[in-house]
């Protein structure tokens, strides 16, 4: 019965069909009036409204503030995504719709976009939104005296203006096909404008939860938006986001019913934690991804063939099973997921092969090769353990890799982008211009591997202006080839987001592009 | 008495002075670490640009010893000034993690301190028995476990397997005395077993010492019985030692569980400071360091003029 009411529970989360699940369920013996009745219970399970969500998160500082700008962990993240409504959303499918913004026209050079925001929305302070708010909270992140982290994201935009109370217009520096994807971003959050000005720190925004206490790091208590503008969101009466950085103690809260969700299962225990049985283990996987990035103006990684030889060195299987413990899949030394619009699924997957890195190290005109690889925990969780195992693989390659085990503290200011090759972290991003031209675009401020190749960087200019889908697959292709094949960057693995959820609550198909339902758990999820 | 005022007097002007030193060499300390607020706050998406406006807003681009002036001249007069990484008022936030952390304090010593004192008491009285034995073997193992593993194994009996009480201690300003209590239970029962033992060896020491000297001798030569001998005659006398103890344990409950607040999600102050620390900001870093040195410094004063008390040769000296 356990079994049945568990595939029922997968008929309900899409991850199953109707047709597979009347076989399983007579397979285990039930009736087909019985599956019948399971299967139209599951598919009609229509959201309910009410009841308190609480969500167990495992980030959450002191040091956070509610200007979306700052937003730096899972924490705020998760939070603004049910204070905050932006432009675009990201749905669950991975495709972009309107949020905010009612529909959208773009000129054929794919430089000035035109958004008609949608009418009669109201903030949680009463004020309805228009043009100028919309303004106003991308000028947030704009201009010098901006500390936003969304300020390189939004810098392709040269103008942007108010047409009319319900118009906004975006003349951009150059064409840029995915430009509602980057409006989409958790840090582009739109706010309450006064005098053309916003009260970043105020919490006011007009998604479906407004802040009703608010304490760093601790706790935020939401109440449900009692004029929010969806009708098919927002179910909960209100939430409560607690930051529980301790995964031991996290589990140990949703095991306790203290919380109905967490974020972050510790992988080494999630086996164990799938016997409860009110607790259910979700996965997706997104655009996370882990990195080993090499500086390619460095030696000896300016030769290609060292670079090949090193990516021929690691066991991408193995690290999967040991550092992901099967959460996750192997990566093929490009940063674009298998989630993404236009990943190259006919790109060959590059295996281990100490033969090859042997064979590319001769080509380089070594025989044996030395080098350090930098890695903390705060690159990645597992990231030194991955470094050691790298160099095991590497080993039968005559490759000698000497992991230099740094501190967690200050890692992104003092290793990542100055140490000659690092362990590297991603979060992803939805869409591939945004990701090549974040990371992997010549000259740009994250271009940890300080790469530059002529081909690619006049490809990715062209992509990202061009609208036509099937040219636009075959350029995305290219790039993930010479990013694979030239590239400065060995990537191993894409990490799942893993979650664990009380049975209690239900949801449809879960967000890939983020962790907790692309961060809109609280307003997408509801309780059965 | 008026030697005792002159003391504490003293003793707080002394203080003072600690408390300016403490500032200064936190101050430099914060300077030291690799990185700023910025940087830090920015992670990975640090940009020179935005690096250089978040300097500019929160005053990072003055020179230190500017800065430092600043904030002491805003600190003598009683302003805490601002966090830099929120701009929300320092004495504010902190004066919600310090009740926290004093209530933990204060509910893990109501328990500790009685406890361990009267197993010290017994342990002295019944010394070298299987009893004496079992109490050293129990509090010295409980100590001798980290933090982290004792809170987890209270939480699996406690919280997961009996459902006694809750597995993270989730309190808020509106929360009942009684249901803060309960709530911040498992927490205050794990500082209980790391703190006993040494209270009560401490105890039970100062009380055997004092078993061997004549008045105590001359106390069973007139066939006071033992519990009497240890109650009203050795105790009074091993005050001193037993306090000193006391108070330092009592200020290791104050200063020294984040550990402990991590594992039960506690908000208290040792959280609010390790995450200071490691986004640099300084103004709360000092904030927490000098109420911390406070502590320290108003303990062991207490202590010492507790001592005094306890003692008459001390309180009447020839």
């Amino acid at each position: 019965m356990r079994e049945l009411n568990e595939y029922q529970q997968m008929l309900a989360a899409g991850k199953l069909t109707r047709r597979r699940f009347m076989q399983l369920a007579t397979a285990l013996g039930a009736s087909t009036a019985l599956a019948t009745s399971m299967a139209g219970s599951a598919l009609a399970a229509t959201p309910k409204k009410g009841g308190t969500l609480r969500l167990g998160i495992g980030h959450g500082s002191t040091t956070d503030s509610l200007d979306p700008g700052t937003f730096e962990n899972l924490y705020m993240q998760t939070v603004g995504g049910a204070v905050y409504n932006k432009l675009t959303e990201v749905a669950a499918s991975g495709d972009i719709v309107p949020e905010l913004a009612e529909s959208w026209d773009v000129t054929p050079d794919a430089a000035t976009w035109t958004f008609k925001l949608r009418q009669g929305v109201e903030f949680h302070n009463g004020k309805t939104m228009d043009s100028g708010d919309v303004i106003a909270s991308i000028n947030h992140h704009l201009g010098e005296d901006s500390k936003s982290a969304a300020k390189a994201i939004l810098d392709p935009i040269a103008e942007v203006t108010a047409d009319g109370k319900d118009t906004v217009v975006f003349k951009l520096k150059t064409g840029n096909a995915d430009f509602p994807f980057i409006l989409s971003d958790y840090h582009v959050a739109i706010l309450p404008a006064k005098d053309g000005k916003l009260d970043p720190m105020s919490g006011v925004g007009n998604g479906g939860y407004m802040v009703e206490s608010y304490e760093p790091g601790v706790r935020t208590a939401l109440k449900r938006h009692p004029n929010y503008w969806k009708s098919d969101r927002a179910h909960f009466d209100g939430a409560e986001v607690l930051a529980i950085l301790d995964v031991a103690a996290r589990t140990n809260a949703l095991t306790t019913g203290e919380i109905d969700a967490m974020d972050r299962v510790d992988l080494k225990t999630a086996h164990l934690l799938k016997r409860n049985r009110n607790i259910r283990i979700e996965e997706v996987s997104g655009t996370q991804h882990y990195t080993f990035a090499m500086r390619t103006d460095t030696d000896p990684f300016t030769d290609n063939h060292v670079r090949l030889a090193l990516k021929y060195a690691i066991d991408r299987e193995a690290l999967v099973k040991t550092i992901l413990r099967g959460h996750g899949v192997v990566g093929n030394d490009h940063p674009i997921g298998r989630s993404n619009r236009f990943h190259a699924d006919d790109l060959e997957q590059r295996q281990y092969d100490p033969d090859k890195a042997k064979f590319h190290l001769k080509e380089a005109g070594l025989s044996s090769l030395k080098v350090d690889l930098s890695a903390a925990d705060a690159a990645f969780p597992g990231a030194v353990d991955a470094a050691v195992l790298y160099k095991e693989h590497a080993a039968k390659a005559g490759i000698d890799i000497n992991v230099v085990r740094e501190p967690n503290d200050g890692y992104w200011s003092n290793v990542w982008l100055k140490k000659p090759w690092c362990a590297v972290y991603w979060g992803g991003r939805p869409t591939e211009d945004w990701m090549f031209s974040t990371a992997y675009a010549a000259g740009v401020p994250w271009n940890d591997t300080y790469w530059t190749h002529e081909r690619f960087n006049q490809v990715l200019v062209q992509a990202r202006a061009e609208l036509d889908e099937a040219k636009r697959r075959q350029m995305y292709f290219e790039l993930q080839k010479i990013v694979s094949d030239e590239g400065g960057v060995v990537v191993p693995m894409f990490a799942n987001y893993v979650m664990g959820i009380s049975t209690k609550l239900q949801h449809d198909k879960l967000g890939a592009n983020w962790s907790m339902d692309g961060f809109r758990a609280i307003e997408r999820w509801w309780f059965a | 008495m008026a030697k005792i005022l002159k003391m504490v007097a003293q003793r707080l002007a002394l203080g003072f002075l600690t408390l300016f030193v403490v500032s200064l060499i936190i101050f430099l300390g914060v300077e030291l670490l690799p990185g700023d607020l910025a940087e830090a706050i920015l992670g990975q998406a640090a940009t020179p640009e935005t690096v250089a406006a978040f300097r500019r807003e929160v005053g990072l681009d003055l020179p230190p010893h500017t800065r430092y002036l600043d904030w002491l001249g805003g600190m003598l007069q009683g302003d805490f000034g601002r966090s830099l990484a929120n701009q929300r008022e320092i004495s504010g936030l902190i004066g919600v993690r310090f009740a926290n952390t004093l209530f933990l304090a204060a509910t893990a010593a109501v328990i500790a301190v009685p406890l361990a004192v009267s197993l010290g008491v017994l342990a002295a009285l019944y010394r070298n028995t299987l009893f004496d034995r079992a109490i050293n073997v129990v509090t010295l193992t409980a100590i001798s476990f980290p933090e982290f593993f004792v809170g987890y194994i209270l939480i699996l009996f406690l919280a997961v397997q009996a459902n006694i009480f809750p597995s993270i201690s989730n309190v808020s300003a509106d929360l009942g005395f009684w249901e803060h209590v309960y709530r911040v239970m498992l927490p205050a029962l794990t500082l209980t077993l790391v703190v006993v033992a040494h209270m009560m060896r401490m105890t039970r020491a100062a009380i055997i010492n004092l078993l061997a000297s004549p008045y105590i001798e001359m106390a069973m030569l007139k066939g006071i019985s033992r519990s009497r001998i240890i109650i009203h005659h050795a105790l009074p006398n091993a005050l001193a030692p037993i306090i000193n103890v006391i108070v330092i344990n009592l200020a290791y409950l104050v200063v020294g569980v984040v550990v402990v607040e991590v594992v039960f999600a506690y908000p208290g102050l040792g959280q609010y400071f390790v995450d200071s620390v490691i986004k640099r900001d300084f103004p709360v870093v000092q904030a927490c360091c000098l109420i911390f040195a406070a502590t320290y410094i108003l303990l062991n004063l207490t202590a010492d003029v507790l001592s005094i008390l306890s003692n008459p040769r001390l309180m009447h000296p020839k």
